[in-house]
């Protein structure tokens, strides 16, 4: 009897003594978790790409998104806001500097505080890609630049008119979606971003994100190819439409999210089904190293740094584990010899084809055709203009 | 060896052309006819949509609240009107100007060539008054124009009024994107020429003095007309045909449409309502006299509203006449402000002229369209038969005839008829085309002298005379010419007279498809069959009735049947006579090209046929 009431104690004094120190273990462990996750900083490029008053929506749906980035936390410093046309100041808006986004004028989601990098006729492929890829002229402002580093996580929000493979800029020029994959793939090989989401919302957006070919890109588009995305709604008021569905439904979905929200990509993809689009949104995994279930919305809509408080002294001296994958990666990379891309890919453009050195007899077709030559001929004129000919 | 240089298979080919002709022509000319006529039938036909993508398909929700206020303006107009006597000028301006537009005048006179029959004045005077409002934020770079005539006696006042009301209403909106026009303008058509030569800068027409405007505002984008002659309408009709047959862009069409259904206002096209029933006889009837009215009024030329003469500047504008007939449904003063008002805001969204729809189409009905690719096949069509004809007589040209009686027969053949027997018939037909244009506004006075007759009538019955007189010439001209008159020698005449016609008509169908159209319809066979060979009286007589007066004469009966007024012979006869005078007054006053075309061009043509029935 002693000696069983001799057993509990020792046990319950050892779970009392043991506790603290499983405690501590516990803290070392989520430490070790702080640095696990990829990115350090967000940033956001966010383009319109039409003007003229009936594409009032366009502008309203990007400013929608920037205004759900910036809420989240994002800051002006770090998006680039492109907007190709100006509906606020527009003559024909009955409702000077602002831009309604919900009928009956429920959010003005233009302000003081919208910060527009890009506009007018400044929006064009070419300053686009260069924002993506950094070769801007050194003249450029910091405010128009993406300087980004291998451990951002970059949102990328395309809107406007397009098509099958293209995106139509200010109603002169297109990007095609093969030149989209390159510079995507320009900014990987440039160690500029860690982890990228391109949300694109155009009529046969999917066609847009075909082609990528560059690690760590998540891409979702509103409508697939051959499919028209399509506006929301018409303001009677204003007399444009105001918002594109995908993006209305985006937006409603977005402001449910806060900073602290631990929502992931899975229910992003969610996100406006065909009964309320009337088009399929699309999205693209199969390029993204995490499961899309594990990446958190906040990821990349929202710059949220990781605090956590703690009473307890934590000993950083040791190196930290990181993940396996991520370290085999790692290695990977650093092991491989990094070469630029060949500028003349000599033997792609000049076809040896090696010379036949026996001969071979005609094709078939050309015989035939030649016997039939003959045969009309003879027809016609008679055998005596055989002489004619040999 | 080619195919055409072959001998034997050149004689193959066109043995087949000679022995196939007539059949082919006739062919040609009855498909011609059918295909014109089945473009009428609705399932041949397209559905009109709005090709412009800035005035998209959203509607604002219009709010112009004041009609019955707009009805009290148009009483006050007419009173003033009929104090003054004539256009309330003064008045007009006062108004205008409180309701904060920037007000100008404009006065005009005109030298008319001889006075028209209704209204018998030789010089018209008048003053054009018009209202600017400019745009609150943007540049004075673009305007839209909406106006109203000034009609003497108590018509188009409820037109003024609302005109007035529409601007007061404007005036208190911020989203205007260009300036917008307000304009009253005296004595219909002719103000209108002056106001816009004034505008413009421009000298189209002589005899003209104005005092160029002083306000502007930018360059017009589009015009819209307002004829309202009563408090309440039951329909609304649109009037497209305009200066020369030329129509607006289709889209201004589609949008008073669009409008017309968003509102719940009937809308009709020359005058008729649409009907469902395509499939039956009378559904079909009623297409096609709906787009062979539109075929008649294009065709003549004529403007057939003030907005008629806007169109020469490349200013897309359409009138809009209010009817008020028996039904019992009637449309307020204030559903009409709501349509012009939505549509001069859709036309505010505009950013480029309307360019992006058709500007030749035919309409069978409000809904329905025929492009310039589906109706001039049937045009074709009929230009085939004269080519053939050509062809026809260049084949036998180039053959030597058959040695027949004896070799002394063929001394003829080989020298081409001398160049003065053919040139000779062209001339003198043509100095007779040039005296048709010139003599019967040049020698009215001498005619008032001698006949008591009034100038108008004058003028007309010189013309009758001139053009009958032109039926005697191939008795004369062969006095002129002596030892001529071979075979050979009307065949080369018909042979520049059939191609003379092909361009001709050719070239009028490309500007005024139904000008072309009704012309060629009558002179595509007299001018195929008509040789010297035929007997004479009967084709005389065919050919008097083919040719180009007649037709006008024809048109006119078609016109008054389709318009549902059918009149009787000497009431068509005196309509004829109006409507040649209206011809030379329209060409003197505002530029059509009807009237020099047909004395000029056309009736010399059909004289050189006229040569060669009469060929000896």
């Amino acid at each position: 009897m002693a000696k069983f009431l001799f057993v509990t104690i020792c046990t319950v004094a050892n779970l009392f003594a043991f506790l603290p120190v499983i405690h501590g273990n516990n803290f070392e462990t989520k430490a070790t978790q702080f640095f696990s996750s990829g990115h350090t900083n967000n940033w956001a490029v966010l383009v319109c790409t039409s003007r003229f008053w009936f594409n009032y929506r366009h502008v309203a749906n990007v400013l929608s998104v920037y205004r759900s980035v910036k809420r989240l936390g994002i800051p002006d410093s770090h998006i680039v806001l492109m907007l190709a046309d100006d509906m606020a100041c527009n003559h024909r808006n009955p409702k000077p500097a602002t831009v309604f986004s919900h009928k009956n004028m429920e959010l003005n989601v233009y302000g003081d505080d919208v910060e527009v990098d890009y506009r007018g006729y400044e929006v064009t492929v070419e300053n686009f890609l260069r924002v993506l890829t950094g070769r801007l002229p050194p003249s450029t402002p910091r405010s128009k630049r993406l300087l980004s580093d291998d451990r951002s996580n970059i949102l990328i929000y395309l809107t406007g008119h397009g098509g099958n493979g293209f995106l139509k800029f200010q109603d002169s020029e297109e990007i095609s979606n093969v030149e989209l994959a390159d510079a995507f793939e320009q900014m990987w090989q440039k160690r500029r971003y860690n982890e990228l989401l391109f949300i694109i919302d155009t009529c046969q957006g999917a066609s847009m994100y075909e082609r990528f070919y560059s690690p760590n890109i998540m891409a979702l588009a509103s409508s697939q190819v051959g499919e028209d995305s399509l506006s929301h709604q018409p303001d009677l008021a204003i007399g444009v439409h105001l918002m594109d569905r995908y993006t209305f439904y985006l937006l409603e979905f977005l402001e449910d999210i806060h900073p602290a929200s631990q929502a992931n990509m899975n229910d992003l993809f969610k996100v406006c089904p065909k009964s309320q689009c009337v088009s399929t949104p699309g999205h693209r995994t199969d390029l993204f190293l995490r499961d899309p279930g594990s990446v958190l919305i906040t990821d990349f809509f929202g710059s949220v740094r990781k605090v956590e408080i703690t009473r307890e002294a934590i000993n950083l001296t040791n190196p930290t584990e990181l993940p396996q994958d991520l370290t085999s990666l790692r290695n990977e990379l650093k092991s491989e010899a990094l070469f630029y891309v060949d500028q003349l890919p000599v033997a792609d453009i000049i076809h040896q084809k090696p010379k036949q050195k026996d001969w071979h007899p005609p094709d078939g077709f050309i015989l035939g055709l030649w016997s039939l030559i003959l045969l009309v001929f003879f027809k016609t004129y008679g055998i005596k203009h055989l002489k004619h000919i040999f | 060896m080619g195919l055409l240089s072959d001998p034997n298979r050149r004689k193959a080919i066109t043995s087949l052309l000679t022995r196939l002709n007539t059949p082919i022509c006739v062919v040609c000319y009855l498909a011609g006819i059918a295909w014109f006529m089945g473009l009428a039938f609705e399932p041949f036909t397209l559905r009109t949509y709005m090709s412009e993508n800035a005035m998209g398909s959203t509607m604002v929700e219009e709010r112009f609240p004041s009609g019955e206020r707009a009805l009290a303006t148009a009483r006050e107009f007419a009173a003033h009107k009929k104090k003054v006597g004539g256009m309330p000028v003064d008045w007009l301006v006062k108004t205008m100007r409180a309701q904060g537009l920037e007000v100008f005048t404009q006065s005009f006179s005109r030298n008319l060539p001889f006075p028209d029959e209704s209204k018998e004045r030789f010089v018209v005077r008048g003053t054009n008054v018009y209202g600017i409002l400019r745009a609150p934020r943007a540049p004075r770079t673009e305007a839209l124009v909406l106006s109203a005539p000034c009609s003497p006696g108590n018509s188009n006042n409820q037109a003024v009024g609302l005109l007035l009301g529409l601007a007061q209403y404007f005036r208190s909106q911020i989203y205007w994107a260009k300036d917008i026009i307000f304009l009253v303008n005296e004595h219909d058509l002719i103000g209108v020429q002056a106001w816009l030569e004034g505008y413009h800068h421009t000298n189209i027409t002589e005899n003209c003095r104005i005092t160029s405007s002083l306000g502007r505002a930018g360059s017009i984008q589009a015009a819209l007309s307002l004829e309202l002659n009563s408090d309440v309408v039951t329909s609304l009709d649109l009037v497209l045909e305009g200066l020369n047959g030329q129509l607006p862009n289709l889209d201004l069409a589609n949008l008073f449409h669009a409008f017309c259904q968003k509102l719940g206002i009937l809308c009709t096209i020359q005058g008729k309502l649409q009907r469902s029933d395509w499939d039956t006889v009378e559904g079909y009837t009623h297409s096609a006299q709906t787009m062979l009215l539109m075929v008649l009024k294009q065709a003549s030329g004529r403007p057939w509203g003030e907005h008629g003469l806007f169109l020469r500047y490349h200013i897309e504008a359409a009138s809009i006449r209010g009817v008020n007939s028996f039904r019992q449904y009637k449309t307020d003063a204030t559903s009409i402000g709501r349509l012009f008002e939505g549509m001069v805001r859709k036309l505010n969204n505009l950013l480029e002229r309307l360019h992006q729809s058709y500007f030749f189409y035919l309409m069978p009905s409000l809904t329905r369209f025929v492009s310039i690719g589906y109706y001039m096949p049937a045009f074709g069509l009929l230009t085939t038969i004269l080519l053939l004809r050509a062809l026809d007589l260049w084949v036998h040209l180039g053959t030597p005839t058959p040695v027949t009686e004896d070799g002394v027969g063929e001394g003829e053949s080989p020298s081409s008829p001398g160049l003065l027997s053919v040139l000779t018939p062209v001339v003198i037909s043509h100095l007779t085309g040039v005296a048709l244009y010139t003599l019967p506004v040049l020698s009215q006075e001498m005619a008032v002298e001698h006949f008591p007759v009034s100038e108008t009538e004058a003028v007309v019955l010189t013309a009758i005379a001139i053009y009958t007189a032109g039926l005697a010439l191939p008795h004369n001209t062969h006095r002129l010419i002596s030892g001529e008159g071979t075979e050979q020698g009307w065949r080369v005449l018909k042979l520049v007279a059939l191609l003379y016609l092909a361009v001709l008509l050719g070239c009028t169908a490309l500007i005024n498809f139904s000008l072309g159209f009704i012309l060629a319809v009558t002179l595509v066979p007299a001018a195929a069959c008509v040789t010297p060979h035929v007997p004479k009286a009967l084709s005389a007589v065919a050919m008097v009735l083919l040719s180009p007066g007649c037709t006008i004469l024809y048109c006119v009966f078609l016109f008054q049947e389709l318009q549902e007024v059918p009149v009787s012979l000497a009431e068509g006869w005196m309509l004829f006579l109006s409507v040649i005078s209206q011809g030379i007054l329209d060409h003197a006053l505002y530029g059509s090209l009807v009237y020099p075309l047909l004395a000029l061009l056309v009736y010399p043509c059909w004289l050189l046929f006229w040569n060669i029935l009469f060929w000896k």
